[in-house]
């Protein structure tokens, strides 16, 4: 039974322009999902659309079995879905803590501070640096940060875009090995990414977009060592960082 | 040399930085520069004007020229000036906001500010009124100042309300909702603010505060229309030198204005007071466009 | 009859000054996208430095530089011009809310200085004795009239027959870019700021020689002439008409005027003498609501020609 459910959507920011047309993927509770596919494929405009961030002209969206499609974005929290953008996903200009506390705003007012503490208990480095400005972070605490910011509302579906952009190959690895920890909790995760490797290393399932629309699904294993598929779409020829 | 000056310059300075309080926060959560801001101010003072004529009687608590029925009637404007701003809002700014250009935004803030402050002048005259006729004794309190007993009373309220809002701003879930908007209007949705309930407080904590400095106005100098248009310039300039978005800028900003102003008055000519502010602006934006405590434009 | 054509001819006349203003401020504006808030400070500047050079001389107050009118005009616009540059120069490269405010600001100041530099401008009195053109034919109003109006209606022809051919060159074709899409006309390699500070300054020039035109045309002025309900009056006429038009503009000026001065004579007709005053602030009450409206429903306003997109 897939928690979330999305069928033959159709999304872009202009009336006439899609750049989604007509993708359907679905997430089982408890998968990770990965989406990949080339530069263009609007892999990122999938999962915008899905957030309630770019308008949506066609197909529906489910999650856990309920209408989402018309979902303003600022009630999807609300709904158990957490997004995080790939650019400008912290508020530079307030604390760690405070970043946290405001995400928190849906969460009843007395578990709040208990919560912010589970965040930091789970990334420790965060906890360290609790009063510190979020814009003056390193890139890959501020994606830690960002993490953490979608995670404190105790969503279902956690939705990241391209997290590992701009981060070293260590910080990658360290992100990623963080989300696979926090699967553990029963969350579910779809993931874009560009970095093909690391996203199928701790994914389950894995879909191939193409100019607005799944061409490929599989077992990521399996995907990874397909070497058309992956020849086409995940340039192994050239590495991708 | 009298330092009566400093005194003048502080009640001033507060005056303009609770205006520059709302300039600031509506231009960082909405985006415009509001003239019309100048008349919420004239508009809560006339507010005031009224409900404390139909409350009745004035009972000045000694050694203040007003009393109890002033200061309800002030609360009372506060709600009716944060309705009007929501009001104007509605009908105005929110559809234009909508299409795009921020710019006519502020065209339509100019329009509804010659209609604001003309009704007023319709409504009430341009004769400048006042709260009370009670004349009020300065007491020397050392050092060549003298301060009345209703300077002392607003300057605490000033106090109160400036630091009401920094609390508001930094504990409040709202405040920092707004804040957190300020800086990134798309995450803050992701994150699941109600982007209209900031706009909304922005309004509301903007116009009341506006009443709030209007009616110090009132009290301390008079009620006429255009008193909120006199303010607008060291309005603006208190902002942007403070630092646009930034609540503690706007206030100090306020202070360095109004005490820029009263040491132009006593050192060169009260007439020339109103350029003070358009010298510091230009100033600030030749030198240091992004004021004391704001961030470059993003 | 003939007072009937003497009044036609002073009504246009003045309807073509304001005309003549909202030209410069659809350069400004219609052309450019920028949004002044002092026009009337940049009149004012046009008004007193042409009054100043070529009015006779004074006690208290500089003057009897004796200027011919024409080289008092000239000098209006450029003066004008400069103003209107420097402004342009401290706050286009930063956000349009800060060339609005900074406007606004210099109107604050212009006033101020006309009213307090009393060596300078004549205070609140103003200058008076302003030469008029064609002054030999003063004794005969109707004559007079439509004298002025002949030099008001040339200059203002003037001045549409140079800004359409400004706009339609290469010049105003970049400044149409930039208003349209900055991104794509700053990769085309041309200077954003020089271009806005030009085309702004140019506009000024317009208020300013308007201004000077005005002056010599009442034969007085005062800090008095230059409110923010002129600025605002200009507003509403460039709405009205559809800003990028200049045919819209000098259209929209005289629709509004016609509807300032017919609005005026009923509220003179029906309401008592002593609530007159109260009646004035009503109609600027109806202007702005109306301003409000044109931007809601209908911004592109009433009289630009078809094909001009907003």
């Amino acid at each position: 039974m897939s928690i979330l459910d999305v069928r033959n959507l159709v999304a872009g920011y202009e009336p006439g322009l899609s750049i989604v047309k007509g993708a359907s993927i679905h997430a089982a509770e408890g998968e990770i999902v990965v989406i990949l596919g080339p530069n263009g494929a609007g892999k990122s405009s999938l999962i915008k659309a899905i957030a309630g961030l770019v308008p949506i002209t066609g197909g529906q969206i489910l999650l856990d079995g309920q209408d989402i499609t018309a979902t303003p974005a600022h009630l999807m929290i609300r709904r158990g879905l957490a997004f995080v953008p790939q650019t400008e996903n912290i508020f530079p200009l307030m604390t760690v803590e405070e970043n946290l506390r405001v995400s928190g705003g849906v969460l009843p007012r007395s578990e709040v501070a208990p919560r912010i503490d589970e965040m930091f208990q789970t990334f420790p480095d965060l906890a360290r640096q609790r009063g510190l400005m979020a814009g003056s972070l390193s890139g890959g605490q501020r994606q830690m940060l960002a993490v953490a910011r979608a995670l404190m509302v105790r969503p279902r579906v956690l939705m990241l875009d391209e997290p590992s952009a701009g981060l070293s190959p260590k910080l990658v690895a360290q992100v990623f090995a963080r989300l696979a920890d926090i699967r553990q909790a029963g969350l579910t995760i779809v993931l874009v990414e560009q970095n093909a490797r690391a996203a199928l290393a701790i994914g389950d399932r894995a879909y191939v977009l193409v100019e607005g629309r799944e061409a490929h699904e599989g077992a990521a294993s399996s995907l990874w060592d397909d070497p058309i598929i992956a020849e086409l779409y995940l340039g192994h020829r050239k590495e991708a960082s | 040399m009298s330092l009566q000056f400093l005194l003048d310059g502080l009640i001033a300075g507060s005056m303009i930085g609770l205006g520059a309080i709302g300039v600031t926060l509506t231009y960082s959560i909405l985006r415009f520069s509001n003239f019309a801001h100048g008349d919420f101010m004239a508009w809560g003072a006339y507010g005031a004007l009224v409900v404390v004529g139909l409350i009745g009687g004035s009972l000045p608590l000694a050694p203040l020229s007003f009393g109890l029925p002033l200061i309800l009637a002030m609360a009372v404007a506060m709600g009716l000036t944060a309705l009007l701003a929501l009001a104007l809002d509605w009908l105005l700014f929110a559809r234009l906001r909508a299409r795009g250009q921020s710019i006519i935004v502020v065209m339509a803030s100019f329009g509804a500010s010659m209609a604001l402050r003309n009704l007023l002048e319709f409504l009430f005259t341009s004769s400048p009124t006042y709260y009370s006729r009670a004349i009020q004794i300065a007491q020397p309190i050392g050092m060549g100042i003298r301060i009345t007993a209703d300077q002392v009373a607003l300057l605490l309220m000033t106090l109160a309300l400036v630091t009401g809002m920094h609390l508001f701003m930094q504990r409040s879930q709202r405040g920092r909702e707004m804040r957190a908007y300020s800086q990134n209007p798309a995450l803050a949705r992701v994150v699941g603010i109600d982007v209209d309930r900031v706009v909304r407080a922005t309004w509301i904590i903007g116009a009341a505060l506006a009443c709030a400095a209007g009616v110090m106005v009132g009290i301390l100098v008079q009620i006429r229309p255009l008193m909120g248009l006199d303010l607008l310039l060291p309005i603006f300039a208190a902002a942007i030198l403070g630092g646009i978005g930034s609540v503690p800028g706007a206030v100090l900003g306020g202070l360095i204005i109004g005490l820029s102003e009263a040491a132009a008055v006593q050192f060169v000519g009260a007439e020339w007071r109103a350029a003070v502010a358009f010298m510091i602006l230009m100033a600030v934006l030749l030198v240091r466009p992004m004021g004391l405590f704001g961030v470059a434009e993003r | 009859m003939i007072d009937l054509l003497g009044y036609g001819a002073f009504f246009l006349s003045t309807a073509l000054i304001f005309g003549l203003i909202t030209l410069g401020l659809n350069l400004q504006w219609g052309l450019t996208g920028l949004f002044n808030v002092g026009i009337a400070g940049f009149v004012a500047i046009g008004a007193y430095t042409s009054a100043i050079l070529t009015s006779p001389d004074t006690p208290d107050r500089v003057g009897g530089f004796d200027w011919p009118i024409l080289g008092g005009w000239l000098a209006a616009a450029v003066l004008t011009a400069a103003a209107a540059g420097f402004t342009g120069y401290a706050t286009l490269r930063l956000k349009s809310d800060y060339l609005a405010i900074t406007t606004f600001g210099v109107a604050v100041v212009v006033q101020l200085v006309a009213l307090n530099a009393t060596g300078l401008t004549g205070g609140p009195f103003g200058v008076a004795f302003i030469p008029r053109p064609f002054a030999g034919v003063q004794d005969q109003p109707v004559l007079f009239n439509l004298v002025n109006l002949g030099v008001i209606a040339a200059v203002t022809l003037a001045c549409y027959l140079a800004l359409q051919v400004l706009s339609r060159s290469p010049w105003g074709r970049v400044l149409r870019a930039l208003r349209e899409d900055e991104r794509a006309a700053v990769a085309l390699g041309k200077s954003v700021q020089s271009y806005r500070i030009q085309a702004f300054a140019v506009g000024g020039a317009v208020m300013g020689l308007a201004g000077a035109v005005q002056a010599h045309f009442i034969g007085f002025i005062a800090p008095n002439t230059y409110l923010p309900t002129l600025t605002f009056q200009i507003w509403a006429m460039l709405m009205v008409g559809g800003s990028g038009s200049n045919r819209g503009a000098i259209l929209g000026a005289i629709v509004v005027w016609a509807i300032w001065v017919g609005s005026g004579w009923v509220s003179a007709a029906v309401v008592p003498p002593d609530l007159q005053a109260r009646a004035a602030s009503l109609q600027i009450v109806a202007i702005g609501v109306m301003l409000c409206l044109i931007l809601l429903w209908r911004p592109q306003g009433f009289f630009a020609p078809r094909r001009v997109r907003k």
